[in-house]
């Protein structure tokens, strides 16, 4: 009976994802997105097209079969969808939950070019959701041990993707982590309302499950150095530490209490917990008028963190407009929907304190778009003499991170550009030093964690192919 | 886990805790810190290292119960064990040959200046020490820090001990006396710090000084750290936590450690409320 519908896919409309009252969660941090239910899974999965040249999968960073799951989803297999996911990326809960997938497979999906794109994202997330929470989760039978060994500095998308591929190929795997949780920017950056905690961990669990050995507490640059972890019998390093070093704006009063790094402010939130404070020890800045500079992913993050704090008002003050915004289109839709306020064309050109030190406003520089820039978008420029200042008592600079010089420094003759980011082949992670590799943001620049997860990927095969070891596609 | 092996206590408020930590013993140089966290609820917090024993594969912290961790931290027995604990953060001291060093330090920055004086004496300096605390039984390692060097004072400021006065009183002396002096290393509280940085600019005498900002991650991520040097931002984690205290902006730390102060307050209130009890003790 499902079967005829599946046929006549467009004619049912993109399934909604169920979620959290706006006005509710603004002031909770629990997810926000609930999950489709297997009923809306299967609709939503009706309305693919099975297409025989799937073009959803060119647009994917780890060319997951995309048409294969959701074909297996339609055959209520969902135990089989996600073994399909799994083949190419092994945390499917959280890309399914954090990637962009309206620029990636779904701008590619057919459906889209006369009406919605199919939901790929939200059905890799169900069938993740769903092999988890019935405890059903499936472990692949484990070549023997090929003898190698391979250290992974940093537990980030990119190092926990890159373990799950080796491991699955008999290679020991190390993951060092600085942080005393496992999980990178999953759990230090991306706020519990939209990538919850305990998600992260059972994906690391799966890993540690497959043998994958943790060590947290662990600073490679500090405690070792890449060559000594070379010299130790690694036959290989994976430098996967992320873009964990934030830009500020650089203008007056910039160091006044109250005024957080995005960094700072999610970190002491997400990995830290201090939205339980006083159960949880470290605390945080509760402003009643915040302000966050930026217009990222980040930026919604820290705006709509403020919130749940208890802020009153939380204004995402931006140089440019919002179509220049790189924020995702659906975190600004959710940011707007809890009520955070959009300031756009406005530069902050100054912080004013108070003489305790910290900071009771803002002093903006209003802009208009001129001419493209190198980034394509219309570069912002000053109208001259036109300021204005916003009271506030904490604000949050989110204007990007640039690399983490700890490795590179301890690093001899690894190769960087002019950004401070390790040069690697962008097919294969390979860096200037032999035996050494590298992917995600600290190659890319801040970018995406699926991004990241496909970089992970790419060096974990090259990795294998260097040990002669043949992959097949059913690891 | 990160066993506790060792605890003492130095006088009232200081506490001692020798910590299994073999790699960071190994690895840990003169001026470095660690961050620790006692439990799953706990907070990260810096603190310097004032020995460590890498035979043993130990280290030892000293630090002064001012919030709820350190209180928690100085009450958790022999036997029972740290969640977390990283390091060593932070760049080392710079070691050589300078001629005639001072260590100046007073309270709870002793402990730290401690190893920095040992590697400097060990080097060939003539190391001239020059410690205080407010009073007589709130001075530590006196007898350690007199074993590294060259000429040693005792400061109080109730004149309980050794000479009537500040640390920075008898520095002072000193320069008067026309004594050569090629590199000062000062730690201790931020006031001291500042009184220290103001007395040997005019002189133009070299003054290192070590810095205790607030900290969450340590490695340079999150910037919680940042202070003023030459009026450019700079992170104690990773470009200190020493600086040219010359150059340092002591008034802006000194605010920034202020930031949550109503907040440590009502954590500390509340643990102790509780009955100030760890997890360990518990058990134990």
């Amino acid at each position: 009976m499902a079967e005829k519908k599946s046929r006549k896919g467009p004619d049912i409309p993109r399934q909604k994802m169920p979620e959290q009252d706006p006005q509710e969660r603004a002031h909770n941090f629990y997810e926000v997105a609930l999950g489709y239910t297997e009923e809306l899974a299967l609709k939503e999965a009706s309305r693919c097209l099975q297409c025989k040249k799937p073009l959803c999968m060119q647009g994917c960073p780890v060319e997951i079969d995309i048409p294969i799951f959701i074909g297996r989803i339609r055959e209520k297999d969902f135990l089989g969808a996600a073994r399909v996911i799994k083949q190419k990326n092994s945390l499917p809960a959280i890309a399914g939950r954090v990637c962009p997938q309206e620029t990636q497979c779904e701008q590619k999906c057919v459906l889209g070019k006369k009406g919605e794109p199919c939901a790929i994202g939200r059905l890799e997330r169900f069938v993740a959701d769903f092999e988890r929470a019935t405890g059903q989760v499936q472990y692949p039978t484990l070549p023997p041990p090929v003898g190698r060994r391979v250290a992974v500095v940093g537990s980030g998308p990119a190092g926990l993707t890159l373990a799950g591929e080796l491991i699955k190929r008999g290679v020991a795997v190390t993951v060092f982590e600085a942080l005393h949780e496992l999980g990178g920017v999953l759990v230090y950056g991306i706020p519990e309302f939209r990538l919850p905690k305990a998600i992260v961990r059972s994906e690391v669990e799966y890993l540690s499950n497959l043998g994958v050995e943790f060590k947290t507490d662990y600073v490679v640059g500090k405690i070792s150095t890449v060559d000594e972890l070379l010299a130790d019998g690694f036959d290989a390093v994976f430098i996967g530490t992320g873009a964990g070093a934030p830009m500020f704006l650089n203008i007056p009063g910039e160091n006044l209490c109250g005024v957080y790094s995005a960094n700072e402010y999610l970190t002491r939130n997400n990995l830290m917990k201090a939205y339980l404070f006083p159960e949880y020890d470290t605390p945080i800045a509760r402003g009643k008028k915040v302000a966050v500079f930026g217009g990222g992913n980040v930026a919604m993050d820290a705006a709509r963190t403020a919130l749940r704090l208890g802020a009153d008002e939380v204004t995402i003050i931006y140089r440019r407009t919002e179509a220049e915004m790189p924020a995702r289109a659906e975190e600004v839709h959710h940011a707007k929907e809890e009520g955070v306020r959009f300031m756009m064309l406005s530069n902050p050109v100054e912080f004013i304190g108070n003489e305790a030190g910290w900071v009771t406003a803002v002093r903006c520089n209003r802009m208009q778009l001129g001419e493209p820039d190198a980034s394509g978008r219309r570069r912002p420029i000053p109208i001259e003499g036109d300021f204005f200042t916003v009271e506030i008592d904490t604000a949050i600079v989110a204007i990007g991170n640039r690399s983490n010089p700890l490795i590179p420094q301890s690093t001899p003759g690894l190769e960087l550009n002019r950004h401070g980011n390790i040069v690697a082949d962008p097919e294969t992670g390979r860096t200037s030093r032999p035996n050494v590799w590298a992917g995600g943001d600290i190659v890319t620049g801040a970018a995406t964690v699926i991004l990241a997860m496909g970089a992970g990927r790419k060096a974990a095969l090259d990795i294998l192919s260097t040990f002669g070891i043949k992959v097949t596609a059913q690891a | 886990m990160f066993a506790i092996v060792d605890r003492k206590q130095l006088c009232p408020g200081i506490t001692s805790l020798t910590i299994k930590a073999p790699e960071i013993a190994k690895k840990h140089k003169p001026g470095q810190f660690v961050i620790l966290r006692i439990d799953e609820t706990g907070e990260r917090i810096p603190l310097t290292v004032a020995d460590k024993d890498p035979q043993a594969g130990t280290i030892t912290i000293m630090f002064q119960e001012v919030g709820k961790t350190t209180y928690k931290l100085a009450r958790i027995p022999v036997g029972g064990a740290l969640k977390d604990l990283v390091g060593p953060l932070g760049s080392p001291t710079e070691i050589e040959y300078f001629g005639t060093t001072v260590s100046i330090g007073g309270g709870i920055g002793i402990p730290l200046l401690y190893p920095i004086t040992k590697a400097l004496f060990e080097a060939g300096n003539h190391v001239v020490t020059i410690i205080g605390a407010r009073t007589k039984e709130l001075l530590v390692l006196e007898d350690e820090m007199r074993a590294v060097s060259k000429v040693f004072k005792v400061c109080t400021d109730d004149g309980s001990y050794g000479i009537h006065g500040f640390v920075t009183q008898e520095l002072q002396r000193m320069i008067d006396a026309k004594e050569p002096i090629h590199r000062i290393i000062g730690v201790g509280p931020v006031p001291m710090m500042r009184v220290l940085c103001n007395l040997t600019r005019p002189y133009g005498i070299k003054t290192i000084v070590s810095l205790n900002p607030i900290m969450v991650d340590g490695t340079g991520m999150c910037g919680a750290c940042r202070c003023e040097i030459d009026g450019r931002t700079r992170y104690a984690c990773v470009d200190g936590p020493e600086f040219d205290g010359h150059q340092v902006n002591f008034d802006l730390l000194m605010k920034r450690l202020a930031m949550y102060k109503g907040q440590e307050l009502i954590s500390l209130e509340r643990f102790k409320q509780e009955g100030g009890v760890t997890p360990q003790q518990k058990e134990g």
